[in-house]
């Protein structure tokens, strides 16, 4: 199946084709999670009208994959409408939620429409922790709840842990539970930053020991001789290689009809309202910008003996400041599973040190500036 | 939704045979091949040009040996006979799979795919 589905990858992507799409719902949210990148409040959703006509648009477009996330998508009432058109579209439709609102009524109707997964974030096995995270009391029991009853409808589900220093020595209990309730498990070592450019919640992110004690988790990553293994650098083909799939099939819409190469890279590339969708794919600047760009376009990665392995994300990168720059996190991701710094984040320590021997020669002059009257 | 899965010896039978896309699954044509997931079986088809033309006919209210007579031996040059028996192997093998729905009557067709591009 992966390799068919990789095949049908190249395809789609020498087509031109956005063969998944992440299309939100709303960013209004039951939780409130310490860690989430979204502003809440509702500055005007697409109606359910313009979600069909855009979701027609889609298929037109030759988008098979279709996530619907949020905020909390349960919110909306006209959550079923929305969904049973997509499925009448035929898409194969993945749903991230928090998975508070779903009772068995709701589980039961996701099954006969026949959703390919539905993932549901839980932060930690423990209430005091998760609930602490979401700041909604009793969330981890619904959550845990709808698992359940979407499991014995037969769905496949996945619980999504997100890595912060207040869940680090939780997520092993997560798996654990994921495993009792007979579904996935995934762990997101990355805190986005807010979709504003505002970077302050990145201070949740663990630090580098926590990191690598992941990073070398085999229960996680499997192999981890293999995984954490040296980096060989970027070969020719390799710098011809796209960084990522944003742009060349994928691509995020958001509750407001707009358009970003993806989720986690804010770049405005139209307004579904006021453009077709496939208009914009084909001939939004921005879209085309990004996919413009090879590895061998990166002046920093393409030189950095991670070049080849790193999961740099375009979309971090855009929000440091620079989409051709490195991703800082995911520098100290690759640093955390090979203990060899990116030149990144050599540059940056020659950097500070450059900064402290000027701040030493500065200490320097003053004591000699002060010194001198007591001389004079 | 009516229609049932048929067996090869049933498919065989003089009647007409309806056949419809299934409203399990999901799919989209990618260039000339049609991609198919089956989300209870974990499993993805990818349909050649053929299968794709007999899949996209596949609307519940059009008998297969119309398909084949209409679109498969028009569009690609192959004995009535010989297509027939290909289409109808073709549609037991997806009908196994829960892909298509097979059916001695017409096969209502709320919810089942409007586009299948």
């Amino acid at each position: 199946m992966n390799s068919l589905m990789a095949e049908m990858g190249e395809k789609a992507l020498a087509l031109g084709i956005p063969l998944t799409v992440q299309l939100d719902l709303t960013y209004r949210c039951n939780e409130r999670c310490v860690h989430c990148y979204l502003d809440h409040d509702d500055h005007g959703e697409m109606t359910a009208a313009e979600y069909k006509k855009l979701l027609d648009e889609l298929a037109e477009a030759g988008v098979l994959f279709l996530t619907l996330s949020g905020g909390e998508i349960m919110l909306r009432k006209d959550f079923f409408e929305i969904l049973e058109y997509a499925r009448s579209l035929m898409f194969s439709v993945k749903l991230k939620t928090n998975a508070v609102l779903i009772r068995e009524e709701e589980a039961r109707r996701l099954r006969e429409l026949a959703v390919e997964s539905v993932q549901i974030s839980v932060y930690s096995h423990r209430a005091e922790v998760h609930d602490a995270i979401t700041l909604l009391p009793g969330s981890l029991e619904k959550s845990i709840e709808a698992a359940r009853f979407l499991k014995s409808q037969g769905l496949r589900v996945m619980l999504a842990d997100v890595l912060m220093r207040q869940n680090q020595q939780d997520y092993g209990g997560v798996k654990a539970l994921a495993a009792e309730l007979g579904v996935q498990f995934f762990l997101d070592p990355t805190i986005t930053p807010m979709m504003d450019g505002d970077r302050s919640i990145l201070s949740l992110n663990v630090n580098q020991d926590a990191l690598q004690k992941v990073m070398r988790d085999e229960a996680l990553v499997g192999n981890v001789e293999e995984f954490c293994s040296i980096p060989n650098g970027a070969s020719e083909d390799d710098l011809e290689s796209f960084p990522c799939s944003a742009a060349h099939t994928f691509c995020y819409v958001s509750p407001y009809g707009d358009v970003y190469p993806c989720v986690q890279f804010p770049l405005p590339s139209g307004n579904v309202r006021r453009t077709p969708f496939l208009e914009i794919w084909n001939q939004s600047p921005q879209l085309n910008e990004v996919r413009s760009i090879h590895l061998r376009d990166l002046p920093s990665c393409s030189q950095c003996v991670h070049g080849n392995t790193c999961t740099r994300c375009p979309g971090l990168a855009f929000l440091e400041g620079n989409m051709r720059g490195p991703s800082t996190q995911d520098c100290e991701k690759s640093f955390a599973r090979t203990g060899i710094p990116s030149k990144n984040l050599e540059a940056k320590r020659a950097s500070a040190n450059g900064q402290s021997a000027v701040r030493g020669l500065i200490q320097i002059q003053g004591v000699s500036i002060s010194s001198a009257p007591q001389t004079a | 939704m009516s229609g049932e899965v048929r067996t090869q010896r049933e498919l065989h039978s003089p009647g007409k045979q309806y056949v419809a896309r299934s409203t399990q699954i999901a799919a989209r044509r990618i260039g000339d091949e049609i991609m198919i997931m089956s989300g209870s079986e974990a499993t993805v088809y990818t349909l050649n040009d053929v299968a794709a033309a007999i899949w996209e006919e596949a609307d519940g209210a059009t008998a297969i040996q119309e398909i084949v007579e209409r679109r498969i031996c028009k569009e690609f040059d192959v004995a009535p006979e010989v297509a027939l028996q290909d289409a109808l192997a073709l549609v037991e093998e997806l009908a196994g799979h829960g892909v298509l729905v097979v059916s001695e009557a017409p096969i209502a067709t709320k919810m089942l795919g409007k586009d299948q591009r």
